[in-house]
């Protein structure tokens, strides 16, 4: 299996070199980073390759990585039923980048790139229908980004007064409890009392 | 005034026909859930379809990156919860392979009778809502009596009727008694006349057939396009199965057929569930046969897994392992993986992204369903009102999965 995506990844790598910037082989699976400016034609070009025929679009999605220049990365997952193999490319952006939409390529991307759009904020240029999917009308803020909290801004509840649902800031009766249960020789940081003193 | 000379502005043009808005759902009770369909109309016809999903948005994804991996397990049951353990499979072969570890014979056995079991459950609940939703309302009665039979056995297994969080990683949480066996063999040789019931209902009822043939035709063009996986690709005569083309756990030693419609219409696609049922039945016999045979643990015992009762009893170190485990949970090595299973309704995938630490720092669940409805648009265009619920009853469509 490893060895086929080895040749697969250096087929691809040979054939566009302009628009893979790297690519490795990890758990069995065929990554490839791409240039933002030319996934459009290499999606086109895998899903045209005899050698590669990746007719069908699994999964469009993107990590926060907010402590990187390049903030996001947009993932895409591509599956071949003939040829029975699936890769998967990486697009790396800045916060205020754009990435080509492929909806014109593959129409099953509409729903993903705008639930990308939804969730991280990533606009897509060229698509035909960039909307929120997922989130209430009228949402406000980019759900999935690392800066989000997860109790979100606004809470909802129905108003008998006015006879509908009002929106309201989010006030907890109690804390939201994120525990952190890192033991304390690997990541967790906690502050004791007097530290404080060594700094000074 | 009766002959008919006030209606002139129909034929200038004063008067214009206007296509007809409505709003499907999201209450409708064949929207299967809080669909929201905004319908444009041309007298009957279907001229524009805009699915508003998103009304049952829990924020899995996000709710996932502040817990553990094995917190985590249960959001899964909460998804496709027509067929809950399919989707914790997805999970716990995302972690296995990051981790390496190997799931123990009896363990992958128990997990392939209980995912066919998850996709009866689903197919008789699919087939037959499906039918209520052309008309029909005797083979929900029927389906549904099965599907409490088939929870029991759920039950009997984690205590759980439907949120199961069963399938752990590295394994299963519990082994399953003898008797438990038994009796799901004795279930298996007495549902076939169950299902022959239910095919006597329908595949041949007039009604049934008028409301579904030539409905809802998806071809192999458009299977691509949509990217369509499950049935949804089965129906139009591809053979694509991931338990067969890229198998997971042991369904390799599996005897079973993959079956495959011809004409890819709603028609076709309840046949294909139908005989998908039958298929599972038979794995579901050998899976039984064969863990009569397999005794043995059913979870790997290590990091990723509790230790036993009677080494905590006994050993300060198991202790420590079980309070660490359930308090800290166990880290992931940093990397990035994809994990898919056939689920009842298609390729459910799991896309982890771990850093090293004791929570995924993002995972992205790939919902079959999502892809089908977006097809909506495409496939229900041209088709009358009443087809509607016809094709979102065969698309198998359910919004804990689809809004996530």
């Amino acid at each position: 299996m490893t060895e086929a995506l080895q040749e697969l990844g250096t087929q691809i790598a040979a054939k566009r070199p302009d628009c893979v910037l790297s690519w490795d082989v990890a758990y069995d699976e065929l990554n490839v980073d791409v240039a933002p400016a030319n996934i459009a034609g290499l999606v086109e070009f895998l899903k045209t390759d005899s050698n590669c025929r990746f007719s069908s679009l699994v999964d469009i999605t993107a990590v926060d990585y907010p402590e990187r220049g390049k903030r996001f990365e947009v993932v895409y997952h591509f599956l071949s039923m003939y040829r029975n193999q699936r890769i998967r490319l990486r697009v790396s952006i800045r916060e205020d980048d754009m990435v080509p939409s492929i909806v014109a390529v593959h129409p099953s991307a509409n729903w993903f790139e705008r639930e990308v759009f939804d969730m991280f904020g990533i606009l897509f240029s060229g698509h035909p229908d960039l909307r929120r999917i997922l989130t209430d009308y009228g949402f406000r803020g980019y759900p999935l980004r690392k800066d989000f909290p997860t109790t979100g801004y606004t809470e909802v509840r129905y108003d008998e007064a006015e006879k509908r649902v009002v929106y309201e800031p989010v006030n907890l009766v109690q804390e939201y409890r994120q525990f952190d249960f890192m033991s304390p020789w690997e990541g967790a940081e906690y502050i004791l009392p007097g530290d404080e003193k060594q700094e000074g | 005034m009766m002959d008919g000379s006030k209606f002139d502005d129909a034929q200038t043009g004063e008067q214009k026909i206007r296509n007809f808005n409505i709003n499907f759902g999201p209450q409708h009770p064949a929207a299967h859930g809080v669909l929201r369909l905004v319908l444009e109309l041309d007298g009957e016809i279907v001229e524009r379809c805009d699915p508003h999903i998103g009304l049952l948005h829990r924020g899995t994804e996000k709710l996932m990156e502040s817990r553990t991996y094995l917190q985590n397990l249960p959001y899964f049951d909460r998804l496709d919860y027509v067929a809950p353990m399919n989707q914790e499979h997805a999970w716990c072969l995302a972690i296995e392979k990051l981790t390496g570890v190997e799931v123990p014979r009896r363990g992958s056995l128990i997990r392939v009778l209980y995912s066919e079991i998850g996709r009866i459950l689903n197919h008789l609940l699919n087939v037959t809502t499906q039918a209520m939703d052309v008309g029909a309302l005797t083979p929900p009665l029927w389906g549904f009596e099965e599907r409490e039979k088939l929870m029991v056995f759920y039950e009997r297994a984690c205590g759980a009727r439907l949120h199961a969080a069963y399938f752990r990683p590295g394994g299963v949480h519990q082994d399953i008694p003898d008797d438990l066996l038994d009796d799901i063999d004795l279930w298996a040789m007495e549902f076939p006349k169950v299902l022959a019931d239910i095919d006597g209902l329908l595949t041949e009822n007039r009604i049934f057939k008028q409301r579904n043939c030539d409905i809802g035709v998806v071809t192999e063009q458009e299977i691509l396009e949509y990217g369509f996986s499950g049935v949804m690709v089965r129906g139009s005569g591809m053979a694509w199965d991931l338990r067969r083309a890229q198998p997971y756990e042991c369904y390799d030693e599996f005897d079973f057929q993959i079956p495959v419609g011809k004409n890819g219409d709603c028609y076709d696609r309840y046949l294909v569930r139908m005989e998908e049922m039958r298929q599972s039945l038979s794995i579901i016999r050998q899976a039984i046969v064969k863990l009569r045979e397999a005794t043995g643990d059913v979870i790997a015992r290590g990091k990723l897994s509790p230790p036993k009762r009677g080494d905590m009893k006994t050993s300060m170190e198991s202790l420590i392992h079980h309070f660490k485990l359930y308090t800290e949970g166990f880290h992931v090595p940093a990397g990035e993986v994809y994990a898919a299973v056939e689920a009842p309704k298609g390729e459910f995938g799991v896309y982890l992204v771990a850093d090293g630490s004791n929570k995924p720092y993002r995972s992205k669940i790939r919902a079959p369903g999502f892809l089908h409805l977006q097809a909506m648009d495409h496939v229900a265009k041209g088709h009358q009102l009443a087809d509607v619920a016809a094709i979102i009853g065969t698309m198998d469509v359910v919004f804990g999965e689809i809004d996530r």
